[in-house]
This record gives C-alpha cells, sequence and structure tokens, in this order.
C-alpha cells in the first residue's frame, strides 16, 4: 500500500428498520490510491459513502479522517476538512450558469463572501476558469447548467468538487448516465483533472470496465460487509465476485 | 423595432428625474410618493428573502419595530435627530431579526412564512394590550425631529424628508442589487434550487439564509422609520398581518424576481389605491384585487417583466441571451 491513511471506517453500523446498510465495516484509505467500490444493488456502498461524507450518522462505529475522528459531523464540516463529495445526479445550482456555480465553490473555499462585490469579479475567478479548463469545460462557462447534457452535467459536478480543494473525493457513479460511447472519454478527464489537482478518489461503480481502466484498488460490497478487498484484476477475476457480483467475465 | 440602447439606459433616469420634479409641479402628489417609497423599501426587504424561495407573511413586524423605536427614540430626546432616530430604528429591527432569525430560518415555505406571521402578530397583540407603553390602539405620535441640528418647518421638513428619502430609496436599491450579485447573494438564490450542495460546498444554508433575513429586515425597519417620521404617528396597523400582505402583494405587482420591482410595485399601488379611493371610494379595494390577478395572470414577472420585454422585443436573441437576461433579473 503506498501513501499514508487519508481515512479510516471502524467496525460502522447502520439499519434502515430490518435493512441492514453497513454491518461492522472496516477500511482504511490510502492517499493516493483510487479505490473502487463495487457490489450489488442495496449492497450498503452509498451508504457507506453517506456515512464518510456527514449526510448520515452511523449507529455505531467510528470514521477517522486525517486521524481525526469525524463521525457523524455535519457534510459542510467535513468539507472544510478536506472530505469532497460528487453526486450519482449532479449537485447543481440549476438556475446559475456553469463559471457562477464554480465561483460559488471557489468563493466558500476561500471563505470570501465578499457582500457587495459581483460574483464574476472574484479574486478567485482565475482558479475556477483554470479548474473549468482541466475538465474541459471551458466553452460552457457561461451556459445555464440546466442546460447542459449529462455528461457535461457530472464534469460540472466534479469540478465543483475539486473546487474546494479536498484531500479525498467520494464519488457515486461517476459516469452513469452518460452515453456508453462517451463514458470512458468523460472517465479520462475525471482522472487527469484529480491527478493534477493530487486528489484522492474514492467511487462507487456497477461498470467493471471502468473499474479495470480507473481503479488501483477495488473494495466488494455486499449486505452491509466488505467481502473482498484487492488488485482490480485479482478481486475482478475471483469467482465469487463473478457470481456474485458482475454475473460474468470480463 | 428595438429600442436603441441609449433610450434603455435612458428610462430609468427619466423615471428618477421625474421623481425629483413631481413634487415640484404638484406638491399634492408628494404625500403619496413618500408612503410609496418607505413601502418600496419594505417590499425591497421582502424580495431580499423572495431570492431565497421564501416568503416572509410577518414582515411588518420588522417595519412596526423600527416605526416604535424611531418614536420612542424620538419622545425621549423631545423630537430627537432625524439621523439618530432612524438609525435607531433600524438598529432595533437588525437586533430583533437576529433574534427571530435564528429561530424561522431552520423553516422552509410555508412553515418560514406562518412562523413570520405569527410573531408580527404577537407583536401586534403587544402593541395593543400594552397600551401604557405604545399607546395601545391609538399609537404614538411621533415628535417632528430636527435634520443636523436644525429645527424646520413643516414644509420645509417634508421637502427634507421626501428627497432624503429618495436618495436612501436610491442608495438601498445599488446596494441591494450588489448584495444580490455578490457571492452571499448568489448564495442566496441557490437555497432555492440547491440546499444540498450547498451544504456540500462547505456553507451553511441557514447562515446564509439569516444573513439575508437580517438584510430583509434592515430595509423593511428603515422603510418603517421612515413611514412612522412621515406619517408623524405610529400605531398597531404597523405590524398587522395585512400590512405584512401588502408588501407580498406589491412585490408580486412589482416583480418578485428583481429589485426594482420593489419600488415599481409601491409607486403603482399607492398611485392605484389613493386614485381609486378618491374617485371609487368603496370599490378600492376589489380594483386592487383585480389589477393583482390581471398580473398575476397575464405578467407573472411582474411590471418590471413588463417593462423588459418591451423594450427588449425586437432584440436578436443569441446563444447568450437567455444567461444575459437571467443575469440581469435582479438589476
Amino acid at each position: 500500500m503506498s501513501g499514508a491513511v487519508l481515512l479510516e471506517a471502524k467496525d460502522l453500523e447502520i439499519r434502515f428498520g430490518g435493512v441492514v446498510a453497513a454491518s461492522g465495516i472496516n477500511i482504511k484509505i490510502h492517499e493516493g490510491r483510487k479505490l473502487a467500490i463495487i457490489g450489488p444493488n442495496g449492497a450498503g456502498k452509498t451508504t457507506f459513502l453517506n456515512m464518510c461524507t456527514g449526510y448520515l450518522k452511523p449507529q455505531a462505529g467510528h470514521i477517522l479522517f486525517n486521524g481525526q475522528d469525524v463521525t457523524g459531523i455535519a457534510p459542510r464540516k467535513l468539507v472544510r476538512k478536506g472530505v469532497a463529495r460528487a453526486f450519482q445526479i449532479p449537485q447543481l445550482f440549476a438556475e446559475h450558469t456553469v463559471i457562477e456555480n464554480l465561483l460559488m465553490a471557489g468563493t466558500a473555499e476561500a471563505r470570501n463572501w465578499a457582500p457587495l462585490t459581483p460574483i464574476e469579479r472574484v479574486t478567485q475567478r482565475a482558479q475556477m476558469e483554470h479548474l473549468l479548463d482541466l475538465t474541459k469545460c471551458s466553452d460552457l462557462a457561461q451556459r445555464s447548467v440546466s442546460e447542459l447534457p449529462e455528461g457535461q452535467r457530472k464534469l460540472v459536478d466534479i469540478a465543483l468538487a475539486l473546487a474546494l480543494k479536498p484531500r479525498l473525493l467520494f464519488m457515486d457513479e461517476p459516469t452513469s448516465g452518460v452515453a456508453s460511447s462517451e463514458k470512458f472519454e468523460i472517465l479520462d478527464i475525471i482522472a487527469g483533472a484529480l491527478e493534477e489537482a493530487r486528489v484522492t478518489p474514492v467511487f462507487v461503480e456497477h461498470d467493471m470496465g471502468i473499474v479495470d481502466r480507473f481503479a488501483d484498488e477495488v473494495a466488494v460490497w455486499n449486505r452491509g460487509e466488505v467481502l473482498f478487498r484487492g488488485a482490480p484484476d485479482e478481486v475482478l477475476n475471483h469467482p465469487d465476485v463473478i457470481r456474485d457480483v458482475i454475473g460474468e467475465e470480463l | 423595432m428595438p429600442f436603441p440602447n441609449a433610450v434603455k439606459r435612458g428610462i430609468p433616469l427619466a423615471l428618477v428625474v421625474a421623481l425629483i420634479v413631481l413634487p415640484v409641479i404638484d406638491p399634492t402628489s408628494q404625500v403619496m410618493l413618500m408612503l410609496a417609497l418607505a413601502k418600496g423599501l419594505a417590499v425591497l426587504g421582502v424580495i431580499v428573502l423572495l431570492q431565497a424561495g421564501q416568503v416572509s407573511f410577518g414582515h411588518a413586524l420588522y417595519f412596526a419595530v423600527a416605526a416604535y423605536t424611531a418614536a420612542f427614540v424620538g419622545k425621549a430626546t423631545g423630537g430627537g435627530e432625524i439621523i439618530v432616530t432612524l438609525l435607531a430604528g433600524v438598529l432595533a429591527a437588525a437586533v430583533v431579526s437576529v433574534v427571530v432569525g435564528i429561530f424561522v430560518v431552520r423553516y422552509r415555505h410555508i412553515f418560514f412564512g406562518m412562523l413570520n406571521l405569527a410573531v408580527s402578530m404577537i407583536f401586534f397583540s403587544f402593541l395593543e394590550k400594552f397600551y401604557f407603553i405604545t399607546g395601545g390602539s391609538d399609537g404614538l405620535s411621533v415628535a417632528r425631529p430636527t435634520v443636523l441640528g436644525l429645527s424646520l418647518e413643516r414644509g420645509a421638513f417634508e421637502g427634507v424628508l421626501y428627497y432624503g428619502t429618495l436618495g436612501l430609496s436610491l442608495v438601498a436599491l445599488f446596494l441591494t442589487h450588489r448584495f444580490l450579485s455578490s457571492p452571499i447573494g448568489q448564495m442566496l438564490r441557490a437555497i432555492k434550487t440547491n440546499e444540498v450542495r450547498l451544504e456540500y460546498l462547505g456553507v451553511s444554508p441557514r447562515s446564509v439564509l439569516l444573513v439575508g433575513y437580517v438584510v430583509s429586515a434592515v430595509l423593511c425597519g428603515l422603510g418603517g422609520a421612515l413611514m412612522a417620521t412621515a406619517q408623524g404617528i405610529v400605531t398597531p396597523e404597523y405590524a398587522w398581518w395585512i400590512r405584512s400582505g401588502e408588501f407580498v402583494f406589491i412585490a408580486i405587482l412589482g416583480g418578485a424576481g428583481s429589485v426594482s420591482g420593489a419600488f415599481a410595485g409601491a409607486f403603482v399601488y399607492e398611485a392605484v389605491k389613493t386614485y381609486a379611493a378618491a374617485f371609487a371610494a368603496d370599490i378600492w379595494q376589489m380594483i386592487l384585487g383585480t389589477v393583482l390577478l390581471l398580473v398575476i395572470l397575464f405578467a407573472p414577472t411582474g411590471l418590471v417583466g413588463l417593462y423588459r420585454s418591451a423594450v427588449t422585443r425586437g432584440d436578436d436573441i443569441d446563444a447568450g441571451a437567455p444567461d444575459r437576461r437571467k443575469r440581469e433579473a435582479v438589476s
């Protein structure tokens, strides 16, 4: 394993009524290693993301980020510590343009409220334009996000998260809803942006082709537990994973 | 045939010049214009909250708090200095809005609206029942304050108050526009569309809404203190729910998405109210109601929306036009 432990989950448990969504989850996320989380629907993958990003509070267990206990703290406080999130359905400000979305993120990160300065004139503009360059969205800067196709909305969602200068980024199915022909192109853009921003990604994914291409490690979830963890070729060729998660060989 | 840009820029300037000149040409219009400006300031406050998608049915609270504070300060200082009474009123509205705001910004939509209404009605009851402090339903008279140390005759004082209010309104309009264009103002607008993302930007939507709430209360307070000074009397009716409803009514009439809608709505409202009451005393409310219905049905973006569509008719609709119009929406 390369890199220090960035986030550690210890004995995480959460239930929704009779459904066990996390049952004694123990996992360490290492800086600089791209971790993919795979598993069947209802395995508890998104629940894990929700707990790690403050959306859900675990009923038992602890989450340590950078050695500090961050269990159950509010998302905004986690963001300030360096944990960001991109969503399965991009969470953007629909009445704003792409650059305005980014500028809100940039000024939020810098705590630059500037109550009488028009947002387009704030000092973070150059940085945000650089992020749009990184995510190949420069041409979209003045477009309203509500007009964009899903793939571009995904890229803007990632750019918003990167504007917060995180160390760790959780992504929930970064290419879901994107046409098959565009998935790898979008993924390559995301990978390039993450590398340049030196952000460690953890992503939930159902497309094993993407996992194989992008991940350094794969963790397999089922029924709220981590079943396996290892290198992509090792995990994706494991007979149990093929039977329970993939359903067929790559 | 599109309007030339010079004409588009000239129309607002011409309206300001008209407001300066009109009381000189027709002195009887000054009272109506003064009331419209004071209400316009309060409506501007309501419009700030509408940017976040929140409607307050109780903002008359801040109108009344500032008005009564101005009256009390004037009474305690033998009339007082107008700058001091206005500042005291605005400060009182700001302080009360922080206390009430911490509680109400936890709620959204109808709950937000009704909680504001409830607090304003509690204050209304206080004003009615504690007559030994507030004068009850008779209210309190507001002594004419000095202006920069000068005691003015009634006519001169009203002139100074009107033009001072006009100046303050223009400053408030400019500052509110800048506030809504700023990062914090844009985040206020973002509350309407995506609070979850705002939280995941490391921002507390409640704190953002609280800032907007206090700004809106300050504007309402300024309007209330000016109204009290102009009328020379404050009554519990300042805090009544109908007053709050009137502010929302004017905001919709003028155009809730636009800061200039506050004053456009206030002038039309006061004009219709004044002339309808004068010429059709028994049915003036029906006339006002009909005007609002027509606006909602045929001009949902209000009078400012009507104006914009009139002056931009014939302009080329290029790819950037929708975004440009949206950015201009708060101007």
